[in-house]
């Protein structure tokens, strides 16, 4: 029998109830106002002395202590089936679309996905086979993307698959087969699978380490600091630094199948933007629209705060799932800050001894445990399939020596720091090219890789344009302080060597139909260029002279930005720049 | 508020500091309202029979016998039409000797919007500052503050804001003003004949501090009524947030919570986001705009208050004194209205992306001409050229006394791209520079 309770304290949406009979931690549990007649779904998270202690997803408003709870004796789990893509959940897999009214009212919870709905399943399996949770049994389509069913993610051991229906249309709920486990006994199985969202999935066979290249467009990331499939960064940055145009640019550009965003704590306007461009914005890599391979988890800064934690790990969930599919998956969190925040509020009104900046003090056992479950894997049939996570970081004043920057530097490999300075002066996208890294473009299996794909020298050209700007941002220093006059001419030409890098590389018009997405290739083009240009010796005879002749190749530079690639505009500005430089060659 | 009978009155109040009392009762849900001796309150927390009670008045000469009785609803609004041109307190009850309101009554700090049934914002509205229109164009359904220090004019520009903006209805939600701003609010209100579309609720700094907590819950109550039963454009103006926060760090330190950065409440960014989320554009073609403001202490925007702001709202807008023409400008390098490209460019002409990012980058490289000069360097032709361009900039089109329509503020920034720089010194697109370059 299910265990039941009774509420006997409220403070703010952590409700202390006394069961009467088993609890666990974690478990999903309903509290029941008698007056109203709701059941508000909470979570425990702690027990105590014959007292369990639930976050409440909910406002509380109007509970009162003798009110019935009950237990539902499993965690908080995501429903994983066909018919997710295109979706918009809250932070508990619920289905924004389907709930009634313009408000949220609190109670309402709907089915996140269609039970009606028919899927044409063609077996891959067949009888007789020996399986393991997540093995493939068949495919159906969905938005033009092969989605696999799997035997059931928990499976223990290996099954024999006794039974596998023929193809046909089918709901998610139809029974699909049946499989008879190691201890004998029979289980069937449907599409639909179910598991708890704070545990890993880790039904995979290896977790070599990730060097694909993921493309994203955005050549402050893809030529300076790359991220790879499978990779983990993350983005820092003081608010008004771009942070969020920075991660929409990256989901609609960035080359894989799913892209999951969780909004968490953050502007409901951001996810409306979302919401009315993504259906009808094209993907670059596949000329479908960007809606179809989008889920969206908002739990945006005005929804209850404790469903803000669960919507981090409902997303990751949801990327397992499809990760397992053998599926290129996209995460996106804006922003880690909001759900440390949520964890803050919550072990505030459990009393608990903080640890730095008010935080809980297993804070960055959390958050590294959260990017652990990011990777590039070998599934048990050999198939590669990867989780990418991005998560930004809302440091407090802007400051990165706080715990959650300084939690999440340590387990991510790619860090995008924003700079205020470069977004005051609209130098966007914002990022520090001298702070900022990227882990992965060390790596020997990238290197290998990028090699392949671009050219052998690609790395040292890379380093070379790093260097060029420390040395830039270096000689800028000393004219400050020196002088214009007080450095050699050909200081001046060394920080214009850098300007053209920051203006050209790093500097890219979001908003500019042309250059907000530039393909590897045309990054490889624009890198030669630059690459020309930095290498050439210039003669100048005045330190005015060479801001007056850098700053019109400037110009032409980003008027060959904003070019159509590939167009005959495109080919005369870069004969343009070509000349130019002839015309000063030392 | 008159009792009803069969009402339970608690008469022993085990606990009382500043702003909570403390008794022992049954049947109470969280969040009601209660009557302390007459003064309202709320409950905060309940733990088995014990209830802690926020007092809105402060618990000055509350006695351990205090008459309790408890109301059994949450803090609410009588809303209707007859809420137009009307003054109340942070209770909703009439400060201007006028009736009481008929309305329907609804809970306050209602349910969210369902973010899938929001809709884009997409209209601007014009202010006719081009510090505001052209480098931060406000859009509504927006969120924005003014970051300022107390000594500038921000209610005064507010106040200017809101009687320019085309809008339907504005609600003013004060919290610690002073007693003269109301005034003078009431006053511009008055004199503007504007009167019947506004509504406010105001807490000065005469009343009691935990009662403004219910300001701005009141306030965009009173807006959703407007916006969604009347699908009318609705602008919000709450001055200041900063006093608002400060009194959840009191309530949040009487009730022992461990404060986190500044000394306010580890749940400062929800407090603040649930009032700004409620900015919205409803299909229908209601909306909320909030503009609010944010007062700094010396400029420093990393205090918790405006930092928790910051990230919630869409941009920020700064007032600053310009010592080079001696007028109050909004600075263009701090302030930004994250919203403004779903308008600009889109429902203003199209160089206007461009010619503000141009005209702003510009400015910076006279900022930087000014560092040279400071230090006593000498400055290049650029330098004296992009300074004199950053004097005319301020006087022209920076400074908040300026009124003009979104083109002729783009005709005056060409006007003085020609008359100090060269084409390819702006950096502009070529298409747009051979359409609009003045002078050629």
């Amino acid at each position: 029998m299910a265990t039941k309770g009774k509420v006997v304290g409220i403070n703010s949406n952590i409700v202390t109830l006394i069961p009467d009979g088993p609890v666990a931690q974690n478990e999903i549990c309903y509290v029941c106002p008698k007056a109203t007649g709701e059941r508000l779904m909470g979570e425990v998270i702690k027990v105590t002395g014959g007292k369990a202690y639930a976050q409440v997803f909910e406002s509380t408003r109007g509970l009162r202590a003798g009110d019935e709870a009950e237990f539902e004796a499993h965690e908080l789990q995501a429903t994983l089936a066909p018919g997710m893509l295109s979706k918009n959940y809250d932070g508990l897999q619920n289905d924004l679309d389907s709930m009634k009214g313009v408000f949220l009212r609190r109670g309402q919870y709907t089915d996140p996905i269609d039970r009606v709905r028919k899927w044409h399943f063609v077996p891959t399996a067949k009888v007789g086979d020996r399986v393991r949770a997540a093995a493939w049994l068949g495919t159906v389509e969905e938005n033009h993307q092969t989605l696999r069913i799997m035997a059931p993610l928990g499976l223990k051991g290996e099954a024999t698959l006794k039974e596998l229906v023929p193809e046909g249309d089918y709901t998610v709920d139809h029974c699909m087969g049946r499989l008879v486990l190691e201890d004998g006994t029979e289980q069937t199985f449907t599409m639909v699978q179910q598991w708890p969202v704070k545990r890993a999935m880790t039904c995979y066979a290896s977790k070599p380490r990730p060097f694909k290249l993921l493309e994203t467009g955005v050549r402050t990331i893809d030529t300076m600091n790359p991220i790879v499939e499978g990779g983990t960064g993350f983005i820092p940055g003081p608010f008004g630094t771009g942070k969020t145009v920075l991660q929409h640019a990256i989901s609609k550009q960035a080359e894989a199948d799913i892209v999951i965003i969780a909004a968490c704590g953050e502007r409901a306007n951001e996810v409306v933007e979302i919401f009315t461009e993504f259906p009808e914005l094209v993907d670059p890599h596949t000329g479908r629209k960007l809606m179809e391979r989008t889920i969206i988890i908002a739990n945006t800064s005005n929804m209850p705060v404790a469903a803000r934690e669960a919507s981090v790990y409902t997303a990751m969930t949801l990327a397992e799932y499809y990760r397992a599919m053998g599926l290129r998956v996209l995460l996106m969190a804006d922003s880690t800050s909001r759900w440390a925040q949520a964890l803050r509020e919550m072990s505030n009104r459990m009393e608990e001894l903080p640890g730095p900046d008010a935080f809980p003090m297993d804070l960055s056992a959390i958050i590294s445990n959260f990017y652990g479950r990011a990777g590039y894997v070998y599934l048990n049939n050999g198939e590669p399939g990867s989780i990418t996570f991005i998560g930004t970081v809302s440091p407090a004043g802007g400051n990165l020596k706080e715990p959650v920057t300084e939690s999440t530097k340590k387990v991510a490999r790619c860090f995008y720091a924003l700079e205020q300075e470069r977004a005051d002066r609209k130098r966007y996208p914002a990022v520090n090219p001298i702070d900022s890294y990227s882990k992965y473009i060390e790596y020997p299996e990238f290197e290998e890789y990028i090699a392949k794909r671009i050219g052998p020298d690609w790395t040292s050209q890379v380093g070379e344009l790093k260097t060029r700007l420390l040395r830039g941002k270096e000689i800028a220093e000393q004219i400050n302080i020196l002088g214009d006059d007080g450095v050699p001419v050909e200081y001046h030409v060394i920080f214009w060597k850098s300007e053209v890098i920051d203006y050209v590389v790093l500097q890219q018009d979001a908003f500019d139909e042309v250059d907000a997405v530039t393909p590897l290739e045309r990054q490889e083009d624009i890198m030669k260029v630059v690459t020309d240009i930095c290498r050439t010796e210039y003669r100048f005879d005045s330190f005015l002279e060479v801001s007056e002749y850098f700053k019109r190749l400037i110009n032409l530079c980003k008027q060959m930005n904003y070019a159509v690639y590939g167009s005959e505009q495109f080919a005369d500005y870069k004969r343009q720049i070509a000349e130019m430089v002839e015309s000063r060659k030392a | 508020m008159a009792t009803t009978a069969f009402q339970k009155i608690y008469t022993k109040l085990t606990q009382i500091t500043k702003a909570t009392c403390m008794l022992r009762a049954t049947e109470v849900g969280a969040e009601e309202l209660a009557l302390v001796d007459g003064r309202l309150a709320q409950v905060v927390k309940i733990d088995g029979e014990d209830v802690t009670l926020q007092v809105f008045e402060g618990t000055g000469g509350l006695p351990t016998n205090a008459e309790v009785t408890f109301l059994g609803k949450a803090p609410s609004l009588r809303v209707g039409d007859d809420l137009a041109g009307r003054f109340f307190n942070a209770y909703g009850h009439p400060i201007d000797g006028g009736p009481e309101l008929q309305g329907r009554e609804v809970e306050i700090g209602g349910p969210s919007v369902n973010p899938v049934r929001r809709k884009q914002p997409s209209e601007l509205i014009a202010t006719g500052i081009a510090g505001i229109d052209l480098n931060n164009t406000l859009v509504s359904g927006q969120k924005i503050p003014f970051f300022a220090d107390p000594d500038q004019p921000f209610n005064q520009v507010m106040a200017m804001v809101a009687l320019r903006a085309k809008t339907d209805k504005i609600i003013l939600g004060a919290m610690g003003m002073t007693n003269d701003d109301y005034l003078y609010f009431k006053n511009v209100f008055t004199n503007a004949g504007a009167l019947d579309r506004i509504v406010s609720f105001v807490n000065t700094t005469e009343d009691p501090a935990v009662e403004r907590l219910l300001v701005p819950d009141m306030a965009l109550t009173a807006a959703e009524y407007f916006a969604v039963e009347k699908n009318e454009k609705v602008l919000v103006l709450l001055t200041d947030m900063t006093s608002y926060a400060d009194s959840l760090a009191i309530v949040s330190n009487r009730m022992d919570q461990i404060p986190s950065k500044d000394s306010m409440p580890g749940s400062l960014y929800s407090d603040l986001a649930k009032i700004y989320e409620k900015a919205v554009q409803f299909p229908e073609g209601g909306s909320i705009t909030i503009i609010a403001v944010t007062t700094l202490s010396g400029g420093d925007i990393t205090h918790a208050v405006p930092d928790n702001t910051g990230y919630i709202t869409e941009g920020q807008l700064f007032l600053r004194r310009d010592s080079d023409i001696g007028k109050v400008i909004v600075d263009p390098f701090r302030s930004l209205s994250r919203l403004k490209q779903l308008v600009a460019g889109k429902k203003t002409r199209r160089d206007h992306p461009q010619v503000m990012n141009a005209a702003v980058r510009l400015y910076a490289d006279a900022a930087n001409a000014r560092t040279k000069m400071e230090n006593g360097f000498d400055l290049t032709d650029y330098d004296e050229r992009a300074l004199a361009f950053a004097k005319d900039y301020s006087e022209q089109l920076l400074a908040i006394d300026v009124n003009l329509d979104t083109q002729q503020m783009l005709d005056v920034t060409w006007k003085l791209f020609a008359e100090h720089f060269k084409p390819e010194e702006v950096n502009i697109k070529k298409e747009l520079v051979d359409e609009f370059w003045q002078g050629k």
